[in-house]
């Protein structure tokens, strides 16, 4: 047939290159995902071993009167987490990334360094530094909170502070990230098109909203979706700083606790793989949701959006 | 060539020689939380031991912080890469490992014979027919105090509640010094060294734990009840910011002098003996209000066990056998004071402050801790329950008899008595 001639030989050189990430990826993520939903479908056997039940795992999690407080507690707190970073972390990123692209700020590499640095420190190292730092016997935040007249409390001990406290606290860590991304996105938009605005008398007020911040909205879009799956996943700094206890009494507790006490177990508490492998299938099923919004909802018009451009 | 040939020859000799001296020494590594001991087991226990075994070389290996100790073991032994010896906690946490067949059996250990059955109680299956770990030590609740402060004070020992209460009163109005040093960041501080500290006073020992596991008697009703209303009355006395205050908080509030009382037991001896410079002196729980008896927790805590995958099994064997000797008995003792022998070895105990808390075993009833033997195996666990609402009744943010209930009901969820 005619049309034989026109085929092009199988394209083994997209195999080659897809193969390492693929590979990779397969090994290293996909597989151990499938196989951790694979386990949430399983419970420990009165027999020993593990034995195939379903969604009972699920329903248990959702519905038993033990075991659905303490995933709503989680659930609530996280949302409480990521809300602090969405509406704090990220507007105040945007305004020292607009201060620090902008003519009039000086030393910008110095303030740049500075509120990038704690990025890189260890979880371990913040957690302890600021336990230090809130501590009631000896911290110094009593005598910094005097001046401002404000009585020091056991931020970190008490049920309705130690969240917004553990959230500020990584905030004041996390900074450093949208503040970069969008650094990046302001410095990237061209000099002609700010200048034509001043020529036409813009405002620097009408020049953000009007200009900049349209041509960096691909980057808030990125930023607010880094920041979901991150705080989503979030347990480290809890872990450093609260224990996987989420103390106190679970005021602290995010997913990533509930999930790493269920798994692994905590002092008398012996471990429950498969219970573990249903908080992380959860978990899995809120941040998918949050990426496709995000794909769909977001990612998609801002396409649309340029092409109309 | 020749030259080459006798340098391989030489090579080689060497390659295999150093082979042979591999094979002639044995390494045991021994998972542990006692971090704390570090020391005393590199500097005195492991030599002593080598005096006798010096082809056994031991390493002494506890993880940096002992809250991590069960989660990182279980993820050791099940990936194959845990220590010869593993330490070994009481009860359930043990008798699970040895259900899972990570520990090894113990039964035809040569030395078992110097432990009594109450003594190994905490390390055997529920039938009795397998005991799995050599029993180290047992720790005894109490309360220390600061001498001098009481001396300046003109406090004196407190035998019931409410002279305690009315001591740290005195304490708290003459405003120089915290009442009691503790926090409650850390949870367990409330339960292990609140609750279960003053508890067996009110819920008698052994009558009320053993009843709660047959059933007879609840978390939320009488002695058990009265016990967290118990703990609530120390709220006023509790030190500034007490709610994040952790656990080395309030050991360095003692220390260094600041407070005047400090809720806890015997395994702080060591660390307190290095670190205060003043004067210090124990008293038991408190007996309320026209109570006769007097109860202590006095709680096998320690053990060792062989990890069941370790190659060197007939080496650790031998260790575990000098464990049991009068030897050990004696160096762990007194080079630990505070952690007691639970072998039948008569010791002598140096350290006055340990042989006071020993000396309580004669006057009063021994008990251990409430939720440890069965009542932890289930979802929520009954232990966890106890360190949250401990916690919470110090802070205010629950009633005493909300926390019971909280506890009872965390327990009646999956615990059926005699079931």
């Amino acid at each position: 047939m005619p049309m034989n001639k026109c085929r092009k030989s199988f394209p083994t050189h997209i195999v080659v290159f897809l193969a390492p990430a693929v590979i990779i990826y397969t090994l290293f993520m996909v597989y151990p995902l499938v196989d951790s939903l694979r386990l949430s479908l399983y419970a420990p056997a009165a027999a020993g071993g593990e034995a195939f039940v379903g969604f009972q795992n699920y329903e248990k999690l959702l519905t038993h009167e033990l075991w659905a407080p303490r995933l709503q507690g989680a659930l609530k707190n996280n949302f409480i987490f990521f809300l602090f970073h969405m509406f704090l972390q990220n507007p105040i990123g945007l305004l020292l990334a607009t201060l620090l692209s902008s003519q009039i700020v000086r030393g910008k590499a110095i303030f740049r360094t500075l509120i990038f640095t704690p990025t890189i420190l260890s979880f371990v190292l913040v957690g302890f530094i600021w336990r230090l730092i809130l501590s009631p016997l000896w911290g110094i935040s009593g005598d910094f909170l005097a001046i401002f007249g404000i009585e020091n409390q056991p931020w970190l001990g008490l049920e309705n502070t130690a969240l917004p406290t553990l959230s500020l606290i990584s905030v004041w860590q996390f900074i450093g990230i949208p503040m970069m991304l969008f650094l990046a996105a302001l410095i990237a938009i061209p000099d002609e098109l700010l200048e034509a605005a001043r020529v036409d008398g813009a405002t620097a007020w009408g020049l953000f909203w009007k200009i900049k911040f349209p041509l960096i909205l691909p980057t808030v879009g990125i930023v607010s979706v880094l920041t979901f799956v991150g705080n989503f996943n979030a347990f480290d700094l809890v872990y450093a700083a609260q224990s996987e206890l989420g103390q106190p009494n679970y005021s602290t507790d995010l997913l990533g606790t509930f999930f790493y006490r269920t798994f692994f177990g905590v002092q008398l508490q012996p471990g429950n793989p498969t219970m573990g492998a249903t908080i992380a299938g959860v978990m899995f099923v809120i941040i998918l949701t949050g990426v496709l919004i995000y794909m769909f909802g977001w990612q998609r018009r801002l396409l649309k959006l340029e092409i109309e451009l | 060539m020749k030259k080459m040939a006798a340098l391989l020859i030489v090579l080689s000799l060497v390659l295999s020689l150093s082979v042979v001296i591999a094979q002639d020494k044995v390494t045991l590594t021994i998972e542990s939380w006692r971090n704390d001991d570090l020391v005393i087991w590199e500097d005195v226990i492991i030599p002593a031991f080598n005096a006798q075994y010096p082809d056994i070389e031991v390493l002494f290996s506890p993880v940096g912080d002992p809250a991590q100790y069960n989660a990182q073991l279980a993820a050791r032994l099940e990936a194959g890469t845990a220590g010869d010896l593993i330490t070994c906690r009481p009860f359930d946490l043990s008798l699970q490992q040895f259900n899972d067949g990570y520990l090894a059996s113990l039964n035809d250990l040569p030395g078992m014979e110097n432990f009594g059955d109450v003594a190994k109680s905490a390390w055997v299956t529920d039938d009795g027919s397998d005991v799995f770990c050599v029993p180290m030590a047992s720790v005894i609740h109490g309360f220390f105090y600061n001498a001098d402060i009481f001396a300046e004070l003109g406090l004196e020992e407190p035998a019931t509640e409410a002279e305690f209460l009315a001591l740290l009163q005195a304490v708290k109005d003459d405003g120089n010094y915290e009442p009691l040093a503790m926090g409650t960041n850390d949870q367990w501080e409330a339960a292990t060294m609140g609750y279960q500290n003053i508890g067996p006073n009110y819920w008698h020992g052994e009558e009320g734990r053993l009843g709660l596991i047959d059933g007879t008697v609840k978390y939320n009703e009488d002695g058990f009840l009265q016990a967290f209303e118990a703990l609530a009355r120390w709220t006023p006395y509790m030190p500034t910011g007490y709610q994040a205050l952790t656990y080395p908080d309030s050991q360095n509030l003692f220390t260094l002098g600041l407070a005047a009382v400090y809720p806890t037991g015997s395994w702080e001896i060591g660390v307190f003996n290095s670190q205060a410079d003043f004067a210090m002196g124990i008293f038991p729980p408190p007996l309320p209000e026209g109570a006769m008896d007097c109860y202590i927790s006095d709680h096998t805590d320690i053990a060792m066990g062989l990890n069941a995958a370790s190659p060197n099994q007939e080496a650790a064997r031998t260790f575990l056998e000098w464990m049991t000797s009068q030897e050990f008995a004696e160096l762990y003792t007194n080079q630990l004071p505070g952690f007691f022998t639970l072998s039948n070895h008569e010791i002598a105990v140096e350290d006055p402050i340990a042989a006071e808390f020993l000396s309580w075993r004669g006057e009063c009833n021994s008990t251990i801790r409430s939720a440890y033997q069965i009542l932890s195996r289930g979802e929520p666990n009954n232990e966890l329950d106890l360190w949250r609402l401990s916690a919470a009744v110090l802070n205010g943010d629950k009633t005493p008899q909300e926390a019971a209930d909280e506890v009872q009901a965390g327990l009646d969820a999956w615990y059926v008595p005699g079931g």
